[in-house]
């Protein structure tokens, strides 16, 4: 079984081809280049290094989001063109979840977070061992996010480059209940989406058309627009 | 020489479209999921609303395409795509399928620019006569272009502020008209006899350059001075006043462009070039002029991807080849490929 998982959601690039559960190719890069012009490339050079032909996949794993809404756009939109015309199935994984995994054995939550500005975060909280959310993917403000992470009342494990960003504010809620992932662990892995993914059920390859990125908010146009129907009853 | 079948891709704006195209001259497919039942709720175009749709969108319009083509990966020569000019974001979809497809099979790329797709939408129609001179008016452009043959573009005049689509869209808005504006207006025109008067842009003497800008302030200007009276506008009016300075400008500057490079054709293109009074005024100005006039099918004349894979069918013949890295170019130059 060969997988090509597919990272884009933030500025970090990650792209990884697993065969049969072991590591055949994996890219991380973290040079802030524009993806559009990495993404294929990367992954062209990827299934040259590896003998590979598009065609021999079985699978793709996207970072379905949140995140940096045009990162999202060309990760799933490479992945959902690939998978359609090769007849291959989909799958999405929350782009926080393949970044919690970097620190999975941590004992008590993994919170991965990514700067939404205006001291907003996309953020979610995983148990260490397992990898089951204890908070679910969602949209809030740094002050939001750390009283329910103090509410939990065990260690917090804060993952990713964002993180270092908060830190003030952090250590000033959380104490000693926050500790810092080392730098090693701050980008997200194209192997870790695999992983993840593998242990989702496939879908069916038809339902590759209504794939689209979870990004968790929606446009400013379109909230301005509810706002107005509403005022308008 | 063997049939080349290009798959093209246009995601510039707020249409998803893809097409499948013979040879540069015979649409095999042509699909077009435009978003102005979405986008209307704004009042316009809103660049992140538009990329969503587009990743929405995209694979079924182009298996729509293949499908309706009754075609394979396989079959195909080429996949062409709108590079820019655009909304960056919607651009990057378009580029982003057409790269991921184009190496799931092994097929050369075509990056072309949209101002060339819009004016080889008359390749659809007959062969293009050269020298050429097009006009290119749309909700993003105004330019006369003129062509010396295939591949060859030399932008001899531009607006200098709003585009005439613009404008339309603009003035629409002032009469409480929805979304896109430019045809609602036009059918407002026809039914006044008589239009409120406006100004005309010509610049300076020689210029063939355009400017929409004083024009919509004037319509502003009007309806805020009427209104301060306590009295009615007619929509009608004013639509014809703004209608007529429009035309007049377009088909005089054309007009006398063409006579100054001596061009054998004239085309029109874009979306406003599906206007009737721009149409009436231009076909008649070149009977006149004896000049060959030619416009597209109302459905070439707003974006599709049916005019991309035209223009890439020669971009193709000429060796021109896009690549893996290609990226979004939201104000690509309209430059000659030969």
């Amino acid at each position: 079984m060969i997988w090509l998982g597919i990272e884009t959601s933030n500025s970090p690039l990650s792209i990884a081809i697993v065969k049969d559960g072991q590591i055949v190719e994996e890219i991380v890069q973290n040079e802030k280049l524009t993806h559009s012009v990495t993404v294929m490339p990367t992954i062209e050079e990827l299934f040259r290094k590896a003998n590979l032909n598009p065609a021999d996949l079985d699978a793709i794993a996207v970072s379905e989001g949140p995140g940096s809404y045009t990162g999202l756009r060309i990760g799933v939109t490479i992945a959902k063109t690939l998978a359609w015309t090769l007849k291959k199935p989909l799958v999405g994984v929350s782009s926080l979840q393949v970044l919690a995994a970097n620190g999975q054995g941590f004992a008590g939550v993994i919170c991965s977070l990514f700067d939404a500005r205006r001291q907003n975060v996309y953020a979610a909280a995983y148990d260490g061992e397992t990898m089951q959310p204890v908070i679910q993917d969602h949209h809030n403000s740094i002050g939001g996010l750390l009283e329910q992470l103090q509410l939990l009342n065990t260690p917090v494990l804060f993952i990713g480059l964002d993180a270092v960003n908060f830190k003030e504010v952090i250590t000033a809620q959380l104490g000693n209940q926050a500790i810092f992932a080392s730098t090693s662990l701050a980008l997200p892995r194209g192997s870790k989406l695999i992983e993840l993914a593998q242990k989702q059920s496939l879908p069916s390859v038809e339902e590759v058309h209504n794939f689209v990125p979870k990004y968790h908010r929606i446009t400013e146009a379109e909230a301005n627009w509810i706002k107005d129907q509403k005022k308008g009853q | 020489m063997n049939d080349q079948y290009i798959l093209a891709i246009e995601t510039s704006c707020d249409e998803t479209a893809a097409a499948i195209i013979l040879n540069g001259r015979e649409i095999i497919s042509n699909v077009v999921a435009s978003q102005i039942e979405s986008q209307k709720r704004f009042g316009g175009v809103v660049p992140e609303v538009a990329s969503r749709h587009h990743v929405e969108q995209i694979t079924m319009i182009i298996e729509e395409t293949l499908e309706k083509a009754n075609m394979q990966p396989s079959e195909l020569t080429a996949v062409a795509v709108t590079e820019g000019p655009g909304l960056v974001g919607a651009l990057l979809i378009g580029i982003n399928a057409a790269k991921a497809f184009a190496f799931a099979h092994s097929l050369p790329l075509i990056p072309v620019h949209h101002i060339a797709g819009h004016i080889y939408a008359n390749e659809l129609v007959e062969p293009m006569q050269f020298p050429l001179l097009a006009l290119v008016v749309s909700g993003g452009h105004t330019e006369l272009v003129f062509m010396k043959e295939h591949g060859s573009f030399e932008v001899i005049g531009e607006t200098r502020d709003d585009a005439a689509g613009e404008a339309y869209d603009k003035v629409a808005r002032v009469l409480n008209m929805p979304y896109p504006g430019g045809p609602h207006i036009d059918r407002l025109a026809h039914e006044a006899e008589e239009g409120v008067e406006f100004p005309r842009a010509w610049l300076e003497e020689n210029s063939y350059d355009f400017s929409f800008s004083g024009l919509k302030s004037a319509v502003i200007n009007y309806k805020h001075n009427m209104d301060q009276r306590g009295e009615e506008i007619d929509p009608q009016k004013v639509a014809k006043g703004f209608q007529d300075s429009v035309v007049e400008v377009l088909t005089t500057k054309t007009l006398r462009a063409a006579r100054q490079y001596q061009v054998k054709q004239v085309i029109a293109a874009g979306g406003v070039s599906a206007n009737k009074g721009l149409r009436t005024s231009l076909e008649q100005a070149f009977e006149e002029a004896k000049i060959s006039f030619v416009v597209p099918p109302l459905k070439l004349c707003t974006d599709n991807a049916a005019m991309i894979g035209a223009a890439a069918a020669h971009m193709y013949n000429a060796g021109v080849r896009g690549n893996l890295a290609m990226n979004g170019l939201p104000g690509k130059e309209l430059k000659s490929w030969i």
